[in-house]
């Protein structure tokens, strides 16, 4: 049966790298690429006798998590601990939340396919990272090296509900959770740095059949390109293992990003019993509601609901919107513009996608080029509206207002006073065309005859004359009317 | 549970030594099962008290809410923090091979 025959259900558990200077429970700095072994202490490298402390930051910035995706918040939560033997997890427990995550359910919203969904969450919970166990190149050392500057290090696990039925789906989610982490400063979601992670599973049935799938989990899935290969290697794996009635077992697969391809793991590293318990050393959480008022009250709009607001406020196209909306700061400066524009007496008409192209062009290449973000850019959101208000009156052409950028860039000037001081304010004026037109006409009786013969092609080299005339400045549009019509007279 | 007798076999035994990474022969298995049985038959007189009103306890004192500021202290020396390493090897940790996979 092709794959089209299968239901495919998938659920993702997201590992994110909290935004804390420190530790989850000790001051040890979380700096990435440090040199090795430099930022641990006793607390995180599992000392008998220490006393771990909680990081506030690490605890607030998951209840925002919790309210951002509208997951139920316990009154009361306390960690756990996870206990297994490896060589990156020195205590030989990692500390969890199993039995009272800071969030409990809640959703997050996609757009696949131009549908929108929301993708149901399990839970999310706050843990510490293990460390860093790597094989030294070239392979035939008979050891391993550890390195314990990511153990302790926060984290926020965000775990789906079976609820993805598509690679599409799958992307979509992906893409929204790196977005809404960003934009909330939970997580910069650098995934080289390993600061966002997944582990997916996926299970496959016939179209319509009831029986439950065999789950497949897959571990050590570090970028979003590894999570949709995959799947996509998994999908076709177990569709045609089901086609040639093989059985498919529940079991634990691991990426292998060189190969393309998952690969058992055997099955004692599977054979996990992680005995949880409360966590002795580190006391309850009483979760304040003045703790909760103040994080809603700093919460801005999440990423997605700013993208169809824009779409369905604006009349913006999805790209647009999803552009303007990738970082808070450029949306921030869009609705300020279009909040001066207004305030200016711009047209109402088309002023948003007028605004909209300005910023996804010229302005968002001058902050890629020079590297900066759109605030430091010298271009303040009311400038940007005078420009757009400018072409609208026909006092600047787009071609004029282009070679203005970089000008209101360099100098920190409004458009028309550089404008009107280098002389780049277009001819649009009624009166000081016709008289342009009329020099030109006087000049060229010949084309003149030729045109009220029929010859109409003769309009363009009559128009490129008033241009040539007016040295470039006057307004296109007013020369081509006023030309027509005083020809046709 | 009151009244039921808590017992640890060998089988039991080698699952926990599992989960441990130990390796036990089979005489220590017999002796700690046998070990590990007196000690929870011992613990299990506590079972004759009726708990079934009383909330599982995680700590003596519980004080809520004792958090720290997401503020630097110092950390260890590469060489103090590796000092008790039974092996190291330019920085890192050395451990047996863990070959993932
Ligand atoms: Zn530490």
């Amino acid at each position: 049966m092709p794959v089209e025959d299968y239901d495919i259900v998938i659920g993702l558990e997201s590992h994110a790298r909290l935004l804390t200077e420190t530790k989850m429970f000790c001051g040890c700095l979380t700096r990435f690429g440090a040199e090795p072994n430099s930022q641990t202490c006793p607390v995180c490298i599992g000392m008998p006798g220490v006393l771990p402390v909680t990081n506030r930051k690490a605890v607030m910035l998951g209840l925002r998590a919790a309210l951002a995706f509208r997951c139920e918040i316990p009154a009361r939560m306390r960690f756990d601990r996870k206990n297994y033997y490896y060589p990156d997890i020195p205590k030989n427990y990692q500390v969890s939340q199993n039995y009272s995550p800071v969030g409990a359910g809640g959703f997050v919203e996609i757009e696949a396919d131009g549908v929108r969904k929301r993708i149901g969450l399990d839970n999310i919970h706050l843990e510490e990272d293990a460390g860093r166990l790597m094989h030294p190149e070239g392979s035939g050392a008979d050891y391993s090296t550890v390195d314990l500057n990511r153990a302790g290090t926060p984290l926020l696990e965000i775990v789906t509900r079976p609820d993805m039925s598509s690679l599409t789906e799958v992307e979509a989610y992906m893409e929204t959770l790196r977005r809404t982490l960003e934009a909330l400063e939970i997580s910069d979601c650098r995934m080289e740095e390993g600061s966002l992670r997944f582990e997916a599973s996926i299970s496959l049935k016939p179209l319509g059949s009831t029986t439950l799938g065999k789950r497949v989990e897959i571990k050590n899935l570090n970028s979003t390109r590894a999570v949709l290969n995959c799947l996509e290697y998994e999908i076709r794996r177990q569709a045609a293992a089901l086609d040639a009635g093989e059985p498919l077992t529940q079991e634990t697969r691991l990426y292998n990003e060189t190969t393309g391809r998952s690969e058992r793991m055997r099955s004692k590293e599977e054979a996990h019993d992680y005995r949880y318990f409360p966590e002795p050393d580190l006391g309850p959480i009483v979760v304040l509601d003045e703790w909760l008022d103040r994080i809603r009250s700093e919460m801005p709009e999440l990423p997605n609901l700013r993208k169809w607001r824009f779409q369905e406020a604006y009349s913006l196209p999805a790209y647009d919107a999803g552009v303007l909306t990738q970082k808070r700061s450029i949306a921030d400066y869009f609705e300020e513009t279009i909040a001066a524009a207004e305030a200016m007496g711009a047209e109402a008409a088309d002023l948003a996608k007028q605004v909209s192209n300005w910023l996804m062009g010229p302005i968002l290449r001058e902050v890629n080029e020079r590297r900066v973000d759109i605030a430091g850019l010298n271009i303040p959101p009311a400038h940007l509206a005078e420009l757009v208000g400018l072409i609208q009156k026909g006092t600047i052409s787009k071609n004029i207002a282009q070679d203005l950028v970089p000008i209101m860039i360099e100098t920190g000037d409004p458009p028309e006073t550089i404008a009107s001081r280098r002389g780049m304010i277009q001819i649009s004026d009624a009166y000081a065309v016709e008289k342009l037109v009329s020099d030109v006409l006087e000049a060229h009786g010949k084309q003149v005859a030729e045109y009220k013969d029929g010859k109409k092609a003769v309009l363009g080299f009559l128009m490129g004359q008033v241009m040539r005339q007016a040295k470039g400045k006057a307004n296109p549009q007013v020369v081509r009317e006023i030309l027509t019509r005083t020809l046709q007279s | 549970m009151a009244g039921e007798r808590a017992g640890i076999d060998v089988g039991t035994v080698r699952y926990v030594a599992g989960l441990c990474r130990l390796e036990l022969t089979g005489d220590e298995e017999e002796l700690f099962a046998a070990q590990l049985s007196d000690i929870l038959n011992y613990i299990d007189k506590l079972n004759e008290l009726d708990t079934s009103e009383v909330e599982p306890l995680a700590q003596a004192i519980e004080i809520p809410n004792v958090f720290r500021d997401d503020a630097p202290r110092g950390s260890l020396e590469v060489s103090e923090a590796l000092a008790n390493a039974p092996e190291k090897t330019g920085g890192f940790y050395k451990v047996p091979a863990v070959l993932e996979g």
